[in-house]
């Protein structure tokens, strides 16, 4: 049994690799069967990561022995990378035809969630400016706050909550996306990108669009994908800069 | 070969790193601010360039894409190694913000989409 721990351990990288891939093909089945892809399997998986990192302690499941290298695949410098990974599809010319509108979508978005979130947890005694701007950016998406909380030097457990937000935030999107989308007006490209600008959540809005209309996911993806970039620019620099001027 | 589309990558990442950076030493705030989005947006308009010189090859690109594709289950790797016991302190927190901060933007849609569409058919 040491034995076993102790290759785990030395190889805590691939280890992870494989924990990964069990967790993400286990989540996609539920999703399929159980909830006829209501929830994304994304979501499942990601909430399922946070589950069993409660079994851990301070760095989460990365925190026992065979599992460090989690800490590592999920470290900052490889989700990083990826994220960036993600602008792949993204293209400059797409989103120049939805022009000015666009722009102002991905801002207005990205400040709409950070202040309505950083506000309430002010509001619930998270009085710091640190933990306001991760909180914030957590609203944006789950890749916002923790991007945010790593820049300003936020704590482990407020990048936890962010990262719980953007995750509940994503759910709620995928779920009441195709029920909401006629109400809202999402009916061509144009409105798709809007949407996707202002919402983000890249999953959560590819997802919902999917089982709205499929022609619409690429378009709301790609402002979606935009939103990140977006809130990963503002939150933890100008939006940081002013909240850490109004409150210390 | 595939590694060159990694490499490009590993390039607009440091350098969206160092532009961050600076940009955090000349606000003189610690950290790294918006690297991650310089990053993104150097790689949007490079890609955008290669495409329209047609100069990305596909095996490149999948070079690119693969890390793309792993952005999920970093994230799981991610939220598995977050300190949870302590934010389901917060528990309440999480769910308030997720909730209304939906809601906002879900209430802003409908209003920007209009605007948008009324413009368009003047």
């Amino acid at each position: 049994m040491n034995d076993l721990v102790a290759i785990l351990d030395k190889n805590g990288l691939v280890f992870a690799f494989m924990l990964v891939g069990i967790i993400m093909y286990l989540s996609y089945v539920v999703s399929k069967r159980l909830t006829n892809h209501k929830i994304p399997g994304a979501a499942i998986a990601i909430s399922v990561g946070l589950i069993l990192a409660y079994f851990g302690g301070e760095k989460g499941l990365a925190s026992v022995p065979a599992f460090s290298g989690l800490a590592f695949l999920g470290g900052a410098m490889m989700r990083d990378f990826a994220i960036v990974s993600t602008a792949m599809g993204a293209s400059f010319s797409e989103i120049k035809k939805t022009g000015l509108i666009g722009l102002f979508c991905l801002v207005i978005g990205t400040v709409l969630a950070f202040f309505i979130g950083g506000g309430i947890a002010y509001a619930m005694g998270y009085t710091d400016a640190k933990s306001f701007a991760t909180i914030g950016g957590g609203a944006c998406t789950f890749i916002v706050g923790p991007i945010t909380g790593g820049a300003v030097g936020a704590s482990s457990e407020v990048i936890a909550i962010s990262i719980a937000i953007g995750v509940i935030k994503s759910v709620i999107v995928t779920i009441s996306t195709p029920f909401l989308a006629k109400r809202m007006g999402i009916d061509n490209p144009q409105s798709a990108m809007i949407f996707g600008g202002i919402v983000g959540s890249t999953s959560g809005v590819s997802a919902g669009l999917a089982a709205t209309d499929l022609k619409l996911v690429p378009y709301g993806a790609l402002t979606a994908t935009f939103h990140t970039a977006m809130g990963c620019l503002l939150c933890p620099s100008i939006l940081y800069f002013i909240v850490n001027f109004f409150i210390h | 070969m595939k590694i060159y589309g990694v490499a490009i990558l590993a390039g607009c990442f440091l350098i969206g790193h160092i532009l961050g950076d600076f940009l955090g030493h000349v606000l003189n705030m610690n950290g790294n601010l918006g690297g991650v989005g310089f990053a993104m947006l150097l790689l949007i308009l490079l890609n955008d360039y290669f495409k329209k010189q047609h100069i990305l090859k596909p095996e490149t690109e999948s070079g690119m894409l693969f890390w793309s594709s792993m952005y999920i289950p970093v994230v799981v790797a991610m939220s598995a190694s977050q300190n949870v016991k302590a934010a389901l302190s917060g528990g309440w927190v999480a769910l308030l913000v997720g909730v209304f901060a939906t809601a906002a933007c879900f209430l802003l849609v409908p209003l920007v989409i209009k605007y948008a569409k009324s413009k368009t058919q003047h």
